[in-house]
């Protein structure tokens, strides 16, 4: 287990498993795009490939796929599917977006919770998708056309001080901020996300989130959702942030109905304690549900 | 030719048919980098050579039987000599973003060509100008290769590639046609034009 982890050993139950989890290679799995197919098309395409592609227990257009090559097959080739971790698809289902609405995705690139969103919107209402990275732009972009969605826009600005203006509304209806972040969660699919990891780095970027999600809770109507995520364990980039934000803005972290294992947000780190609703966020271990590790909270924004 | 017809290029040699490209003297000249929604129709347009949203209708419906109310809730916009997109809804003033829903459209040319990810998404509409491929064929498609098919006896230009695949379960002998991309189709040649980041050896 990378020596980075340690620092987690007390605020996980059974760290053992835990630790051994992360050794793991993480399996494949695909989401089926219900803007271009359904799943039982994608499913027998697989079949007649001769790819097993069970649905995960918890999400029926979720497969879990027998192949570590899923982007070479006929239902990648069709837009029918988007190579996408377990956990990752776990933010769209908190933000719950509605036909028709227009949502907020904060830190898009690549984009597979921008075309998740997309697909639970049918292809209808607005995404308005941006990221500070023109780089990694051209892959949302990429992703989007290839999924066939149409209700996208993309921007290119800092989320920090993102305005409205060149757009059709004043606020969106919800926000999803997928923060970047230090990555751990990330070990099963990448074993060098830690690499260059630094407590400096914990510091720079949790003031970042910090500030995207002010941002997101700002622009967001009263009432609205706003969802917050990163793929790391640290406390740092996760309950801090709520803790800061819940201080800064008018917003309350509410419960969350996710349909996977997960443990409550923690209440104190380090010697600081945090306002105690941060445990309605969600934490995601590796061996709870085997999957990669990751966090997620859903706030309100005040009237 | 393999690499000459990507989705990012333009004039193909050969077409059957293609949009109105009608100009005027009194109309404003196309600003390349800027969003702008396409007029309702040609009498109201502003901007020489832009289409009109009549026009690009009529020009899916004749070419290949998609029916108008197909883009109901559809706006189309210019970016780019003639590259038009499509974006569900309407927005406001859009000179500040890098993309409005997809590419759908290449015009400002004798023979205009639908993108890949445009026919993927709207061409199982499509009632005519259909080439079907057997697996070989998709599979040589896919890869971006031409190939020569004497049995089309149908238009010239730009065609609909698509191909079968099964719909329920594996003894469902019945398939269901899946789009592949865009052809253009001269000389009996079917030339792929699916761009060099959407190919793939299956």
């Amino acid at each position: 287990m990378h020596e980075v982890l340690e620092r987690y050993r007390p605020i996980v139950d059974e760290f053992d498993a835990f630790a051994a989890a992360v050794e793991r290679p993480l399996g494949k799995t695909v989401r089926v795009n219900t803007i271009k197919a359904d799943v039982e098309r994608v499913r027998a395409a697989f079949e007649d490939a001769g790819i097993a592609a069970e649905p995960t227990a918890w999400n029926p257009e979720l497969l879990a796929v027998d192949t570590d090559g899923p982007g070479s097959t006929w239902p990648a080739f069709h837009g029918w599917i988007h190579s996408q971790e377990a956990v990752s698809t776990l933010p769209p289902i908190a933000l719950d977006p509605q036909p028709g609405e227009t949502i907020w995705d904060a830190c898009a690139a690549p984009g597979s919770k921008t075309t998740q969103i997309a697909a639970m919107m049918d292809d209808e209402g607005r995404v308005v998708a941006n990221d500070r990275n023109m780089g990694r732009l051209s892959a949302l972009r990429f992703n989007a056309e290839r999924l066939g969605v149409t209700n996208a826009i993309v921007t290119n600005r800092d989320a920090r001080n993102y305005s409205l203006d060149p757009l059709a509304v004043d606020e969106f209806d919800r926000a999803l901020v997928d923060a970047p972040c230090s990555g751990e969660g990330t070990l099963r699919k990448n074993p060098a996300a830690l690499d260059s990891w630094s407590e400096g780095f914990l510091a720079d970027v949790s003031g970042v989130q910090t500030d995207v999600l002010q941002r997101a809770i700002q622009a967001t109507k009263p009432g609205g959702r706003v969802v917050y995520s990163t793929c790391t364990y640290a406390p740092e980039e996760n309950e801090t942030v709520l803790d800061r934000v819940l201080d800064a803005e008018n917003c309350r972290i509410v419960e969350q109905e996710l349909p996977i294992e997960t443990r409550p947000g923690i209440t104190e780190w380090d010697g600081t304690s945090f306002d105690p609703s941060v445990e309605r966020a969600a934490r995601i271990y590796p061996h709870l549900n085997d999957t990669g590790g990751f966090f997620v909270a859903t706030l309100e924004v005040g009237a | 030719m393999s690499d000459d017809h990507s989705d990012a290029d333009d004039a193909p040699p050969i077409a059957t048919d293609g949009g109105s490209s009608p100009s005027a003297d009194d109309l404003d000249e196309n600003v390349s980098h800027r969003f702008d929604r396409l007029a309702p129709t040609d009498a109201e347009r502003t901007v020489e050579g832009r289409p009109s949203r009549a026009t690009v209708l009529s020009w899916w419906e004749e070419r290949f039987g998609i029916p108008p109310a197909t883009f109901e809730n559809h706006t189309f916009w210019e970016k780019g000599n003639g590259k038009l997109w499509v974006l569900a809804g309407d927005d406001a003033d859009p000179s500040e973003v890098e993309a409005m829903g997809a590419t759908v459209l290449r015009t400002r040319q004798e023979h205009w060509k639908p993108t890949t990810d445009a026919v993927q998404r709207f061409g199982h509409l499509a009632t005519k100008n259909v080439i079907d491929l057997d697996l070989a064929e998709a599979e040589r498609f896919a890869a971006g290769e031409d190939q020569d098919i004497e049995r089309w006896d149908g238009d010239w230009g730009y065609l609909i590639a698509a191909h079968e695949l099964p719909r329920e379960t594996a003894d469902d002998a019945d398939g269901e046609r899946a789009i592949l991309g865009v052809g253009l189709y001269v000389h009996g040649e079917l030339r792929s034009t699916v761009p060099k980041g959407r190919r793939r050896d299956l």
